[in-house]
């Protein structure tokens, strides 16, 4: 069995190829063959963030004009078993993205048995998004807890809920809300949502917290996804989001101020 | 600021975001989501059916649902040709 996943939000910069990277490494060091798309076409970024742009040699758009080879194009992890990536190509075709070749590539990576296609979608809500999600089984929406942030978060629910195959064919996707650069100091303070406020005004169910933490920063000026140092908070919440993304009960984490001891808060 | 004010209580900036929030998100939904999904078919469809009698042009057709605090109206507005034989004269 496959499942398609989109990883949306609307709004950029909050965190959807940092947040695809590392749910597909982090699916990918649970066992399962996996694989992380890149539908940004024009800018494409997944490679960078995931360290393999020296060997990208054909890209999604070369596979969708029947240029290149699926099997050719997909690029190997070398770090992770069971992890490959298909690049966007850094040429502005964005005519290339049709449901129709989408489909078809998609289909073949279950048939190549891909047990999780993570689909990083473009911001916006153009085409390039679109397609990112039309032939999603389930979508994880990340949002930052900031107004513009979560407006458009909203906007994304409301397609999801109409413009995918699911939707056309009349069943729901299922939707997990992903909340990144949290800082429960300043939600301690008033000064920041807090994950019950964006709860409330989404209404979808809360797939997990990542803080803010300049491990993500510093996992991407090297290209190496945080999941793989689990000494980081930041590797730790994601690794949490891919349990529980896998139907494993994890208690909720990042949500509360890390009490900290006097001596930490001296020489911390 | 005074002295006193640094006792006094001032809105949270996060309360303030919520709210505004929670009025926009509820209005963009009432305009994309639930109900005007419906709408462009409903246009196409009258319009067939007005058709059949009258020659009108999709543009004087207009359907438009408009929510507010616990009902909605659905409000179509078809104009009818200005030429047409006296005696058939009609508006809706």
């Amino acid at each position: 069995m496959s499942k398609v996943v989109v990883v949306a939000s609307g709004k950029g910069g909050v965190g959807k190829t940092t947040t695809s990277a590392n749910i597909a490494t982090g699916i990918a060091l649970r066992g399962h063959k996996t694989v992380a798309i890149d539908f940004d076409v024009g800018l494409r970024n997944l490679d960078l963030v995931l360290g393999c742009e020296r060997r990208v040699v054909y890209d999604f758009v070369n596979v969708l004009k029947g240029e290149a080879k699926l099997n050719v194009a997909l690029i190997r992890d070398k770090r992770v078993d069971n992890l490959y990536v298909l690049p966007a190509s850094q040429t502005r075709d964005k005519e290339a993205l049709e449901a129709e070749g989408v489909g078809r590539v998609l289909n073949e990576l279950k048939t190549m048995g891909f047990e999780y296609i993570i689909c990083d979608s473009p911001a916006g809500i153009e085409k390039g998004a679109q397609m990112a999600m039309y032939f999603a089984d389930e979508a994880i929406v990340v949002a930052n807890p900031e107004v513009s942030s979560v407006r458009d978060a909203d906007r994304v629910l409301g397609l999801l809920s109409a413009k995918t195959n699911h939707a056309e064919t009349g069943t729901a996707i299922k939707t997990h809300l992903l909340l990144t650069r949290y800082s429960p100091a300043m939600v301690k303070k008033g000064e920041m949502l807090s994950v019950s406020d964006v709860l409330e005004l989404l209404g979808i169910p809360l797939l997990g917290v990542i803080p803010e933490s300049k491990a993500v920063l510093l996992s991407s000026n090297k290209g190496t996804p945080a999941v793989l140092d689990e000494t980081t908070d930041v590797a730790q919440a994601y690794l949490d989001v891919v349990y529980r993304f896998l139907g494993e009960e994890r208690v909720q984490r990042f949500i509360e101020e890390e009490k900290r001891g006097i001596m930490r808060r001296l020489f911390g | 600021m005074s002295f006193l004010d640094y006792f006094r209580s001032r809105p949270k900036s996060a309360s303030l975001a919520k709210d505004r929030l929670s009025v926009i998100v509820s209005r963009e939904r009432a305009s994309t989501r639930g109900g005007p999904d419906y709408l462009p078919q409903l246009q196409q469809e009258l319009l067939a059916v007005l058709a059949r009698y009258e020659k009108i042009d999709l543009q004087h057709v207009s359907v438009s649902l408009d929510k507010t605090d616990g009902h909605e109206i659905l409000e179509l507005n078809i104009v009818l040709p200005e030429d047409l034989p006296i005696g058939r004269h009609a508006s809706a």
